[in-house]
């Protein structure tokens, strides 16, 4: 129909466009593109946010050697947080998408829920769990567990809270919905009766799950895993809140460097490593997702 | 069909029990001890049943004040983004121009930066354009990360939107603002409450870009995120799961089968599974 839409001109969409191009492109894309000269500045005095732009490019050089071991950290603790999370979902993805029937809708739904709690909040919940005398660790003590978990080292000295597994569990907690409402829209695609051909062609269910589900779940694991790694790289709140003193991420060290130290170019230059990193994370894991995989309401 | 996949049920079944209740462990901890009444200032160990907290939800001043920041910010900043981001939804499933993927990519970059490098690079922005930062910085900055998520909701909406109904009121003699008024908006309500209220939510919940570029104002994860190190009163459970039932009360409304909504059109709804 080529005389659909006529009532609008150009005009008016870009109108319409304008207002939020220019919120992308002056608080998102000028403050971004920012970082890189302030990177190269030089504070004008110990615990100033005033700088002056001198083209120091030793910023990268003390912050890669001072935080690289950090930065590797976050990384391998945010990919452990992910594989725990991906355990977890995947086989939820697939117990709604091939088994949720016209209760598909409400057990999608159920996945958010939890999430509409402000993140400190459920904090406060994890912290009442994990606690010395909390529920969890009764539980453990009362089935005799505790020496087992803690040759383990899912346990420090007895305890749940301030250890590494902790922040590893609450990091792969919130991602979890990021990975399976895109993989419950993937999986849908699949369908019901592609499992039954297998079936009836004698395909067990491994050889169905290996050769049919997880190739063809590839696009919404993509989006997910990208969706669920960049907050796990950066956050700050799990570290601070289920770890110990020794559990802080990169996420921390920023912080600590922007609000404590007050180092604007250092931080600048971290900020610019770590978006670095994580382009090069996401173009790797978008190929063969697309936009359409984003789980959105 | 023959039995393998089907005994796969019970072990399926039993995992998505377990992960919904791992889900839900900590949001029903925070419902089960607003009826707590703690010994000591951190409401962490349960001592008993009382329903004071919530005769007296509004007891500690400066959790109030908290609060209603936080409320207000959220408040004006989900309709700040819903109107931004609705209008670029609007225009761009109407122009379904090729020339248009560099507005797609840059709605879904904000998406891609963790909240800690947008919180650096807006504080630098703030501190070099020597904006002093308070609750005018934290409208800004959270309308912009809630700008992408309200658009791209509104965006997959509109995909199942039937126009042609805009060209019949204006066969009928319908000024384009009356058609926007009487036709568009009324079936695009379910999906502007649905961003409304992602937005809400990602304002309300947010703690990190708060923190740098809120000077010194006080919002609720703030408070909260102190109140690890003073006093944990089960107010905060109070609250908390006042804000949980209204927004489960409001999820439920725009998830509802509205005119606009997709698939309302596609007459018999999946069909029915092969026995």
């Amino acid at each position: 129909m080529s005389g659909s839409r006529r009532s609008w001109g150009p005009e008016v969409s870009w109108l319409l466009l304008a207002p939020g191009l220019a919120w992308l492109l002056g608080l998102f894309v000028l403050p971004l593109l920012g970082l890189l000269p302030l990177s190269l500045a030089e504070p004008l005095g110990r615990f100033s946010l005033r700088f002056r732009f001198t083209g120091r490019i030793d910023n990268y050089s003390e912050v890669l050697q001072h935080y690289g071991p950090l930065l590797l950290r976050s990384l391998l603790v945010a990919g452990l947080a992910t594989a725990l999370a991906l355990l977890i979902s995947y086989p939820l993805a697939c117990f709604i998408a091939f088994r949720g029937g016209r209760w598909r809708p409400l057990l999608t739904g159920l996945v958010v829920i939890p999430f509409f709690t402000a993140s400190l909040v459920r904090m406060i919940g994890w912290t009442t769990l994990l606690a010395d005398r909390g529920p969890l660790l009764g539980l453990l003590r009362g089935l005799g567990l505790v020496m087992p978990l803690e040759v383990l080292g899912l346990l420090h000295d007895g305890r749940l809270l301030n250890t590494t597994p902790a922040v590893v569990g609450g990091l792969a907690y919130n991602a979890v919905p990021f990975l399976v409402l895109p993989l419950v829209v993937t999986l849908q695609r699949v369908g019901v009766s592609l499992l039954e051909a297998a079936a009836d062609l004698q395909a067990g269910p491994w050889i169905t799950l290996r050769r049919v589900i997880w190739p063809l779940s590839k696009p919404g694991l993509a989006a997910g895993l990208t969706l669920s790694l960049v907050p796990t790289v950066g956050d700050v709140i799990n570290p601070q809140m289920l770890g110990g003193p020794n559990d802080r991420l990169i996420g921390n060290a920023l912080q600590n460097l922007v609000l404590v130290q007050r180092q604007l170019p250092r931080s600048a230059a971290l900020t610019v490593v770590l978006m670095a990193l994580l382009a090069l994370l996401v173009l790797f894991g978008l190929r063969g997702g697309s936009r359409d995989d984003l789980p959105l309401p | 069909m023959s039995g393998s996949p089907r005994r796969a049920i019970p072990w399926l079944a039993l995992w998505a029990v377990a992960v919904y209740a791992l889900l839900f462990a900590p949001i029903l901890v925070i419902v089960l001890f607003s009826f707590n009444a703690p010994q000591g200032r951190f409401n962490l160990l349960w001592q008993g049943f009382t329903l004071a907290n919530w005769l007296h939800p509004l007891a500690v001043p400066e959790l109030v004040q908290a609060f209603v920041s936080s409320l207000r910010l959220a408040l004006a900043a989900a309709a700040l983004a819903t109107v931004l981001g609705g209008g670029m939804a609007l225009a761009l499933a109407r122009r379904r121009r090729r020339a248009d993927g560099w507005i797609e990519l840059l709605l879904v970059l904000p998406l891609t930066s963790p909240e800690i490098v947008l919180g650096t690079a807006l504080l630098s922005l703030f501190v070099q354009a020597d904006v002093p930062m308070g609750f005018g910085t934290l409208l800004l900055s959270h309308s912009l990360f809630c700008l992408s998520y309200a658009a791209l909701t509104l965006q997959a909406r509109l995909s199942g939107f039937d126009w042609s109904l805009e060209e019949a009121a204006e066969d009928l003699g319908a000024s384009p603002l009356q058609t926007f008024l009487r036709v568009t908006l009324p079936r695009l309500a379910p999906g502007l409450l649905a961003a409304l209220l992602l937005s809400f939510s990602l304002s309300f919940d947010d703690y990190v870009v708060t923190l740098f570029t809120g000077g010194a104002t006080l919002t609720f994860p703030l408070y909260i995120a102190g109140s690890f190190q003073r006093e944990i009163p089960p107010q905060i459970h109070v609250l908390s799961t006042l804000v949980l039932a209204l927004s489960l009360a409001l999820l439920a409304l725009s998830l509802r089968r509205g005119p606009g909504a997709p698939g309302a059109q596609e007459a018999p709804e999946n069909p029915p599974p092969l026995r």
